[in-house]
């Protein structure tokens, strides 16, 4: 019996193709910086980045974790992966109790003027914090809340990015839901805590993916805010690491690419983590 | 258990729409009363104010001996059966059902042991731990019924609970039911627009239009004396046919047939029910049979007489055939109704 030659379709290996040059593109700055952060600081001075991998890794990573510079030896990247962690976490889930709330708020209550109240908010989409910045900063500053993680975290929360998107999948469940709870008497916090959270599940892990994503990539802000060693973020901390180019020194690539590394890893491991809820949360809804 | 009093219970909405005209009624203790109207004929609204989820405009509420106006849902001591369920999605059956009772702080033993009960009678034993989204429809049904039962309410809430279910479950569900609020003797108000169950399930009518109370009877009068051309034609299938007519002071004329004796004179609306026009071969209503339906359990002959539409009920065995034929009326048939106004005579 012979087997009929497969056809070869031409669509699909024109898609294939697209998609493995997308991914070369993507993967290959991620191969670079293994490869700088598994050399020596002078095989990547004198040779660029390569395709040999050495095996200074271990080095590498004690130095990037541990290490510090500067005059008070607290920016280690310990303390470094730490903040950003306190920055990531506080963004997202600030972002989310507040946007929650102020969506519960619009959706559920007849607030006067509530219809404006959302899209005064909304509009502040279009005031993003680079165009505040500068009395965004005064307030901080005359708050005291300078080199503080209030500092860092309250003043970015304020969304209107997680308002609307509570408000639109609040306004999708049906009113019934609140009809049947307030005649088994539940009033509104207790509606809001034994209904609408366990319901927003789905949206809420979507929010969060974005939001983590978006505070531990933050950089100008905590750039302004924190001048203390000890308050340096890893985004903010590795760019510090690269610039000390000076006198003998060789520029440290091991260690800032390494650090480099350590800063891709938690918002990876958080989009791999929740991947399924996030298209979850995102596409359906299961009322 | 108790008794519901309206008076003059009125619904404006801010935008000057009259939803519920005033309207007062009475709905004595264990009662089975259903609200049935066309859409939009403000029996959900009525109801709705009933267990407080919109607010009375006008008039007094009571349930049992207080006024509730302004008394909370769930102080109300009522229990409500929404048309798509309204289950929580992301509690199981268990919990939907013990929900209204945590909420009271009951202690958790005697939950379980009420929403055991709840489940035994209403067979729900098996799906406890489910989600409502693991339910087929009528179980879903059987545990927002569960929800009210386990309240122990004065009073049971229905808004067309039977809708989103398919003909056979609805017909199982009617019975099952009514069966229960009998069993359980609470006082009950059920929304439906569909007049079969009103006919089937009510101790009492509430015919519904346009925000105006039509009509209150039991299933039985209303069917046979209705108040008004919209209740007859409203209620029963086919509805009653309704023919132009002139009084002359004695008798009633349809076209140039005496039907029926009455004192009334000029034009009248007269009311027929198909099953009252009995096919008779000395009969004096001449009647032109177009289209024959065919029913199984018996045929409707649809035709005019005097150049009007006429529908009449014949048994089975009866040999119809399209084309002229004669019929007569059975006794106490005819409602007359006034013309102009639509109120029956």
């Amino acid at each position: 019996m012979s087997v009929p030659a497969r056809r070869i379709r031409w669509s699909a290996v024109l898609d294939h193709s697209i998609l493995i040059i997308g991914s070369l593109i993507m993967i290959l700055p991620v191969v670079m910086l293994v490869q700088m952060a598994s050399t020596t600081d002078l095989h990547t001075t004198k040779f660029g980045p390569g395709w040999v991998f050495g095996d200074q890794l271990p080095v590498n990573f004690e130095k990037a974790m541990f290490k510090a510079d500067g005059f008070s030896g607290e920016n280690t990247g310990l303390r470094m992966l730490y903040n950003s962690m306190i920055l990531g976490f506080g963004f997202a889930i600030g972002k989310i109790v507040i946007g929650m709330m102020a969506a519960y708020a619009i959706v559920y209550f007849r607030l006067k003027f509530a219809t404006l109240a959302f899209w005064v908010i909304f509009t502040t989409l279009l005031l993003p914090l680079e165009v505040r910045i500068l009395p965004s900063y005064e307030i901080v500053q005359k708050l005291g809340m300078l080199n503080t993680y209030q500092g860092l975290i309250i003043p970015l929360i304020a969304s209107a990015t997680a308002t609307f998107f509570f408000r639109q999948y609040f306004r999708s469940i049906p009113e019934e839901l609140v009809e049947a709870a307030r005649i088994d008497g539940a009033g509104p916090i207790k509606f809001f805590i034994d209904i609408l959270v366990p319901l927003s599940r789905t949206m809420i892990a979507a929010m969060f993916i974005i939001m983590f994503v978006y505070g531990w990539n933050q950089y100008l802000w905590p750039t302004m805010i924190t001048t203390d060693e000890g308050m340096y973020t890893l985004v903010r901390g590795i760019k510090q690491i690269t610039q000390t180019l000076e006198g003998t020194n060789l520029p440290e690539y091991g260690r800032s690419n390494l650090l480099a590394i350590i800063a891709i890893l938690p918002p990876v491991l958080i989009v791999i983590f929740f991947q399924s809820w996030f298209v979850k949360g995102l596409t359906e809804s299961d009322k | 258990m108790a008794q519901v009093k309206l008076n003059a219970v009125r619904k404006t909405y801010p935008n000057g729409f009259e939803a519920v005209k005033p309207a007062s009624f009475d709905i004595t203790d264990g009662e089975f009363v259903v609200l049935v109207g066309p859409s939009g004929c403000g029996k959900s609204t009525m109801l709705r104010m009933i267990a407080g989820l919109e607010d009375i405009s006008e008039g007094e509420l009571y349930i049992g001996e207080t006024v509730v106006n302004n008394v909370d849902p769930a102080d109300r001591d009522i229990a409500m059966v929404f048309q798509n369920y309204a289950l929580y999605p992301h509690m199981t059956v268990r919990k939907n059902i013990g929900y209204g009772l945590k909420n009271r702080k009951i202690p958790s033993t005697e939950i379980d042991a009420k929403v055991a009960e709840a489940a035994n009678m209403l067979n729900l034993n098996d799906y406890l731990d489910r989600k409502p989204s693991q339910l087929s429809g009528g179980q879903r049904q059987r545990v927002a019924m569960g929800r009210a039962i386990v309240r122990d309410p004065a009073l049971f809430l229905f808004d067309e609970p039977l809708s989103n279910l398919d003909a056979k479950l609805r017909n199982q569900m009617r019975i099952e039911i009514k069966a229960l609020q009998r069993r359980l003797g609470v006082t009950a108000v059920y929304v439906t627009h569909d007049q079969v169950e009103a006919m089937t399930m009510a101790d009492r009518i509430i015919v519904m239009n346009g925000g105006v109370i039509e009509q209150i009877g039991t299933p039985s009068e209303v069917y046979h004396s209705p108040a008004s051309t919209f209740v007859a034609s409203f209620m029963g299938a086919p509805p009653m046919n309704l023919f132009d007519g002139h009084a002359n002071g004695t008798e009633v004329h349809v076209g140039e047939t005496p039907l029926h004796r009455h004192t009334h004179q000029g034009k009248v609306t007269v009311g027929i029910r198909p099953e009252d026009i009995v096919p008779d071969v000395t009969g004096p209503l001449a009647i032109n049979v177009n289209i024959i339906e065919e029913l199984g359990a018996h045929r409707l002959l649809h035709g005019h007489t005097a150049d009007q539409a006429v529908t009449i009920h014949v048994a089975k065995d009866f040999p119809a055939v399209t084309g002229p034929m004669t019929a007569s009326l059975k006794p106490d048939a005819v409602s007359l109704f006034d013309s102009e106004t639509g109120h029956r005579l």
